[in-house]
């Protein structure tokens, strides 16, 4: 059958997001837990993640900013963060995650920075990129997002 | 046979019947389980709540710990099964699985980003009965619902060891291994919950046509009742068959009286830190102290922590005496007393760990009792009385004690000197002033080092006021037992001031002491002065400060009388407990029983009597008999609790043995009162 045009934008973004390892598979968990009764999960949950990380984020960077590092604090921040990206399946995001704690446990107070950079980067990559998806899917109507790969 | 409760046909029915206590969820277990999820990140606690919906189940969810245990208290029955992160900013994931096992027993399921082993293993001996790695998924989530019936099989199972209904046990064993148990436990189990209304139906119950073992409800009063003949008969000679006569309860069976000494006893056990291995720490006295210290500590601090999130105890205190208590298990190696502390420690710690959610009342029953066990019982019958005293005073000084808690090695010396230089000062602090809670705060500090003297010696001041009656001698004597029993540190209850301060010089303080404690604490001597002394709180009401004291500790001080009974016994026995365990022997089970009956006792203070027991404590025995139990024991890792090398199981088991030829209770959180029933009468 003839997908919309947005309906298949839409699925070509989603699978996109999937091969480029922006996101993995607890997302498809979350699109599973979308129904009648909460059409706009996904949404949700991402708008929450991203509203609730900020301010882990400004911890974070305020953490970096003393000296010496407490690199006890900052695992914990980590921790917190690479669990809530997690949740919503930011692949990339949750990796550096992974790489700013190894750093914090090995006291790189450099590496923990850098990785920090780069972890922001992607966190913000995939802020747009799922903002841009979920306009999409406002556009495309009610149908349901692409089919899910299982 | 057709467990006529739930089984039916369809195993699931019942559960969710049965379950929901009349919730009116149609039975299609596990749909309808209730869950409460934790965990402070939002985001995560939307989708966990979504997920959870998505496999039918009943979803609370909460972002903090604090709040999560308030609910759980307010609705004991409330819940069926808990998930919780294990790292949250307000409280550690592995305090809240501690504080759920002590006082509502149950099922944990910790998860966390974490995934490296030693979390994973911490959430397996604090007692979780799972771990999730997160990022969760659902098909993890759907499958919850076999722990809450596991543990209902489990309690069932040992509920029905106690033999107390030998006909509903083989009809629920039937069941149980015909489905999974868990419409058969369920259906019982809701049975036994719905009747603690009832009371003391052990006919009908008896009958068990329904598959469902009779219970009898033991309501404050009876527990009263029960604890006056047990102390009537003293501990050693307390029979359930002299019991029943003595109690004159129409419609009790010799076997509902026997199953709930056994609980009793249990539950002094595990207040006197009696691990729940008593058969192992049978020859291994020394040795397993030592492991015990370490445990006892752990369990200490872990009860500390519980304590303190109650209230009364400051999370300093906790923290100090946990430290106290971690580092004395090294000290201790060699030494007796110490381990004795610990356990003692233990005890209180755990009526402090249960009350201290807010159950203050509890605790002071617990204390008590923890008290009491943790004493050696060199003590006399005749110092039983004065434990009863003393364990008021005790139970100040568990209080204290409790702050001094982690030191053991410390507190051997250190009670010694201690109880009685500084307990005098101390106590006098916290019992007199500030009832419970401050204690807490002054064990810790003040405590540490002094501890046990600390203890010891304000009690004899106040043990006076506390019993009118004659127990002033005794309550002197609780003084010195206040020592270390509270203390999580282990405070050498053995060597604790009680032959200092008081004159309760039966205990050799010190060195000779800790053989004596180990052997005493396990049980006897503690254990019937908790009896008495819970009768007597009761019946003189006296609020001594000590009460008052031992009940702030708990925090269970709204019911000074009843937390002052419960800490009267709870010194008493202690300070019996520290004495030489010429009379450990009849004690033990005394010990044992007093665990029990505190429980119940405290259920019957609720009452408004004198009964310590705190509202919490009877809501727990006759809502969750089970419960009850675990929280005493579980808590923590359930070897370390109690040290066992104190060797008090072993005392406990080997006058169970004694006495009545029981096995060593092996099921010590069987608080339940009524499915023990090893007791040979």
């Amino acid at each position: 059958m003839d997908r919309n045009h947005p309906h298949r934008q839409l699925a070509l973004m989603r699978q996109s997001f999937f091969d480029q390892g922006y996101l993995d598979e607890q997302f498809i968990q979350l699109e599973e837990l979308q129904d009648d009764a909460n059409p706009n999960f996904v949404e949700e949950v991402v708008t929450s993640y991203y509203r609730d990380s900020a301010r882990l984020i400004l911890n974070i960077e305020q953490a970096l900013e003393k000296k010496p590092l407490d690199f006890n604090k900052l695992d914990g921040y980590m921790h917190q963060f690479k669990g809530s990206s997690s949740s919503i399946g930011a692949e990339k995001v949750k990796a550096e995650c992974t790489q700013f704690r190894e750093y914090c446990r090995a006291g790189n107070g450099e590496g923990c920075i850098r990785t920090f950079q780069q972890l922001k980067k992607e966190y913000t990559t995939l802020k747009k990129k799922l903002e841009a998806y979920f306009q999409l899917a406002r556009q495309a109507g009610p149908s349901e997002t692409a089919c899910r790969p299982k | 046979m057709n467990p006529s409760n739930g089984k039916g046909s369809i195993s699931m029915a019942s559960p969710s019947a049965s379950w929901r206590a009349g919730d009116g969820v149609p039975d299609q277990f596990p749909a309808g389980l209730r869950v409460l999820v934790v965990d402070d990140d939002p985001t995560c606690l939307v989708i966990l709540e979504k997920m959870l919906r998505k496999c039918l189940y009943e979803v609370t969810k909460c972002d903090r710990a604090e709040t999560a245990l308030s609910l759980l208290r307010e609705n004991k029955n409330g819940f069926d099964i808990v998930i919780s992160d294990v790292h949250m900013p307000d409280m550690d994931g592995f305090k809240l699985l501690e504080h759920i096992g002590l006082e509502m027993d149950l099922p944990v399921i910790m998860m966390s980003a974490d995934d490296g082993k030693d979390v994973v293993m911490k959430g397996v001996t604090h007692g979780a009965c799972d771990y999730l790695i997160k990022p969760v998924r659902r098909e993890a989530l759907k499958n919850i619902w076999q722990h809450v019936v596991r543990k209902r099989r489990n309690e069932w199972r040992d509920f029905e060891q106690s033999g107390s209904l030998e006909e509903g046990d083989r009809q629920q064993k039937q069941s149980d291994e015909a489905d999974y148990s868990s419409s058969a436990n369920e259906g019982n189990w809701k049975n036994s919950k719905k009747r603690k209304d009832d009371e003391e139906e052990p006919e009908e119950r008896d009958d068990t046509s329904t598959l469902k073992k009779p219970r009898v409800v033991w309501s404050v009063e009876l527990h009263q009742q029960f604890v006056g003949a047990v102390n009537q008969l003293g501990i050693d000679k307390a029979v359930p068959k002299k019991i029943l006569e003595l109690m004159n309860v129409p419609g009790l069976t010799r076997e509902n009286v026997a199953s709930h000494l056994q609980k009793y006893r249990l539950y002094l056990r595990r207040l006197s830190g009696v691990s729940s291995h008593p058969n192992n720490l049978t020859g291994s006295f020394m040795n397993p102290q030592e492991a015990t210290f370490g445990q006892l500590s752990s369990l200490n601090g872990l009860e500390l922590q519980s304590l303190a999130a109650t209230g009364p105890f400051t999370a300093h205190s906790l923290a100090t005496l946990q430290a106290a208590g971690l580092g004395r298990s090294t000290a201790k190696s060699g030494i007796h007393m110490p381990l004795v502390d610990q356990r003692n420690l233990f005890s209180f710690e755990n009526p402090k760990l249960r009350l201290g959610e807010g159950q203050q009342q509890l605790m002071p029953s617990n204390k008590q009792i923890g008290l009491l066990h943790g004493i050696p019982t060199n003590m006399e019958p005749k110092q039983l009385a004065n434990l009863h005293h003393t364990a008021q005073s005790i139970g100040n000084m568990n209080m204290q004690v409790n702050s001094q808690g982690g030191q053991n090695s410390q507190n051997n010396s250190l009670l010694m000197q201690m109880a009685q230089s500084q307990s005098r000062g101390q106590i006098p602090n916290e019992m007199t002033g500030g009832h419970v809670p401050r204690l807490p705060s002054t064990i810790g500090q003040p405590i540490l080092t002094t501890g046990i003297g600390a203890n010891v010696s304000p009690r004899n001041g106040i043990p006076e006021n506390i019993r009118s009656a004659g127990y002033n001698p005794v309550s002197q004597t609780s003084s010195m037992l206040n020592f270390p029993m509270n203390n999580a540190s282990e405070l050498p209850v053995n060597g604790f001031p009680l032959g200092s301060t008081s004159g309760v010089s039966s205990l050799p303080s010190k060195g000779s002491f800790q053989p004596d404690v180990n052997s005493d604490i396990k049980g006897s001597v503690g254990f019937i002065p908790s009896f008495d002394i819970f009768n007597d709180l009761q019946q003189h009401k006296s609020q001594h400060w000590e009460l008052d004291n031992v009940g702030i500790t708990f925090d269970a001080s709204r019911h000074s009388n009843s937390a002052q009974g419960s800490l009267d016994l709870a010194q008493s026995v202690l300070a019996h407990q520290g004495f030489p365990s010429g009379q450990m022997t009849g004690q033990n089970r005394n010990t044992a029983t007093i665990g029990n009956t505190m429980f119940s006792s405290n259920n019957g203070t609720e009452n408004g009597n004198a009964q310590n027991v705190s509202p919490h404590l009877n809501a727990l025995l006759f809502d969750n008999p089970i419960r009850v139990k675990t929280e005493t024991f579980h808590d923590s890792n359930p070897a370390i609790i109690f040290p066992e090398p104190f060797g008090q199981e072993d005392l406990m088991s080997a006058l169970l043995k004694q006495q009545e030829g029981m096995p060593p209770a092996e099921h010590e959180f069987d608080i339940d009162g009524y499915s023990m029933d090893d007791i040979s009468v």
